[in-house]
């Protein structure tokens, strides 16, 4: 028994990343996303009986799921946090047909949320291994690992910084058909990304996702052909998970992430390859993130992406359409709901609902996320169902 | 001096040990009793095995740069004049591998491979010295 098309997503809803959510509480982000995603689904408040949340630093610290369902007057019969750092939004989508799967409920509502005031970021209050061997050398926060990975993949395979820029700049150029893009209708060249300031080397700030505020949520359920529902039920049809590390120092590679493993799975799962993917909506924390992902997805040979990519066409009408949307380098990252806004866009596409950046013919995709420093990774296959 | 103090240095039963031994110049790895695994960061039980039968093993200090990044912009703000350094996963020659800072005159004069060796060091931190590393010249 596995998954494979067991559930499907059926609602969906998203408040964009914005820069600042001043006067706004993350429960009260959660209670408008719950709405949204329930009435997309046609169903009633009173029909969830499964709640997935994220951890919420500096907000709710624990017993979030109880928290949570107070405050939307919801009564679950499962309710659990996914703590998976940017890979929760897909994690909690398998986790939700699982649960559906294991007769524990049958409606399960995912969300992730944060708020955010740029002039008060909460730092969170780590007395694990990385505070106590990494901190202490000013190696606080990601931007560090992240450019440790680009590193080792310029030394062992060439890859230039020129190479890396070109990935916000075509997806910078995919959110302009997108609306919602913090960052829509601004184009950049390879030249801008280059002479932006130097964060942690090779990386530069216009390789780094913009921390912002917003969420995501979608609602899951049994797939049931005889359904009445607003919208084609999104199917999904695989699944892969892997955790190897929290620290880049405990990886047990540099140049392959664990998703390659993950997305293995996923792919087995839904009896798929890499060339039947129609939407790639691919985890971009950074350049580098989805650059490894590219290779780690079988799009091109491990250590052949930097030179692969200049002859791809990654828009929604190209060879290999990437983060339709713009991703989160040209969305901004609504914190651990990026994963989650990779999800929305990939049902949004398969119900042929994508507008103006719709991809032809889009009966599968593949949704990835990562957490922590390349370390927790989730990837699923969603399918078409009509 | 940063007007942001440095976070406090965290040591737990387990890798104080490591801490101490560091402070006088002496980089320890543990050793599994039971199956010969040789890990860090000290940990209180061998990540192969499981087994809770673990001593030290004083390491000869030399190692290579797996890969490394120059901080420009540091994700914490007392470390802000410090910037630019070099920050570096080193794996020792003995086989774990540790995030240390890499000391030295322009932070990139560097690359993956590159031979260093440990030396204890504040890095301008009045908690104390912490396992830093220099780079050995050819
Ligand atoms: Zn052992």
């Amino acid at each position: 028994m596995t998954l494979h098309g067991s559930c499907a997503v059926t609602g969906v809803a998203e408040i964009p990343p914005r820069r600042t959510t001043r006067g706004q509480t993350t429960l009260g982000l959660i209670g408008r996303l719950a709405a949204a995603a329930v009435a997309d689904a046609g169903l009633e408040p009173s029909d969830v009986d499964g709640l997935l949340v994220g951890p919420q630093v500096g907000e709710t610290p624990q017993h979030v799921p109880a928290t949570v369902a107070e405050y939307l007057g919801l009564e679950p019969r499962y309710g659990d946090v996914v703590d998976l750092g940017g890979a929760a939004g897909p994690g909690m989508i398998w986790r939700a047909a699982a649960a559906i799967r294991a007769g524990m409920c049958d409606t399960v509502l995912c969300v992730l949320a944060n708020t955010r005031d740029p002039d008060n970021v909460p730092r969170s209050p780590n007395r694990n291994p990385i505070r106590e061997f990494e901190v202490p050398y000013g190696a606080s926060g990601a931007n560090q690992a992240y450019a440790m990975a680009a590193a080792r993949h310029m030394a062992d395979f060439g890859t230039t910084a020129e190479q890396l820029a070109s990935v916000p700049v075509f997806e910078r150029r995919n959110a302009g058909l997108n609306p919602d893009a913090v960052f829509h209708g601004k184009d950049i060249a390879v030249e801008d990304v280059l002479s932006s300031p130097m964060i942690a080397w090779p990386l530069r700030r216009l390789e780094i996702v913009m921390p912002c505020g917003g969420g995501a949520a979608a609602v899951v359920q049994r797939a049931d052909p005889a359904r009445r529902a607003p919208h084609c039920p999104v199917l999904l049809l695989g699944a892969g998970e892997k955790l190897t590390h929290r620290s880049l120092s405990q990886a047990p590679e540099l140049t392959t992430t664990p998703l390659a493993a993950a997305i293995a799975t996923s792919y087995d799962m839904a009896g798929v390859q890499a060339n039947d993917v129609d939407v790639f909506s691919l985890y971009d924390c950074y350049s580098i993130m989805l650059a490894l992902t590219l290779e780690d997805a079988g799009l091109c040979r491990k250590g052949d992406v930097g030179p692969w990519m200049a002859d791809q066409d990654f828009s929604s009408t190209g060879n290999f359409p990437v983060n339709p949307h713009g991703g989160q380098l040209a969305c901004g990252q609504a914190d651990l709901a990026g994963g989650m806004c990779h999800l929305v866009e990939a049902v949004r596409q398969l119900r042929g609902e994508a507008g103006a950046r719709q991809v032809t013919d889009a009966e599968l995709a593949l949704v990835t996320g990562n957490g922590a420093t390349l370390g927790e990774e989730v990837a699923i296959v969603l399918g078409a169902a009509g | 001096m940063s007007a942001v103090p440095r976070p406090g240095r965290l040591s737990t039963p387990a890798t104080a040990e490591y801490w101490r031994a560091a402070a006088d110049g002496h980089l320890l790895i543990q050793r599994c009793l039971h199956c010969g695994h040789k890990q860090l960061y000290p940990r209180t039980l061998c990540t192969r095995c499981w087994s809770a039968e673990l001593g030290w093993q004083e390491t000869v200090g030399t190692g290579s740069v797996r890969t490394f990044t120059v901080i420009e912009v540091p994700g914490h703000p007392a470390w802000r004049e410090e910037a630019p350094y070099l920050i570096a996963l080193v794996e020792l020659d003995e086989g774990p591998c540790l995030l240390a800072g890499v000391l030295g005159s322009d932070p990139y004069r560097v690359a993956v491979g590159q031979r260093v060796r440990f030396v204890a060091d504040s890095g301008g931190d009045p908690a104390g010295p912490l396992p830093f590393f220099a780079r050995d010249e050819p």
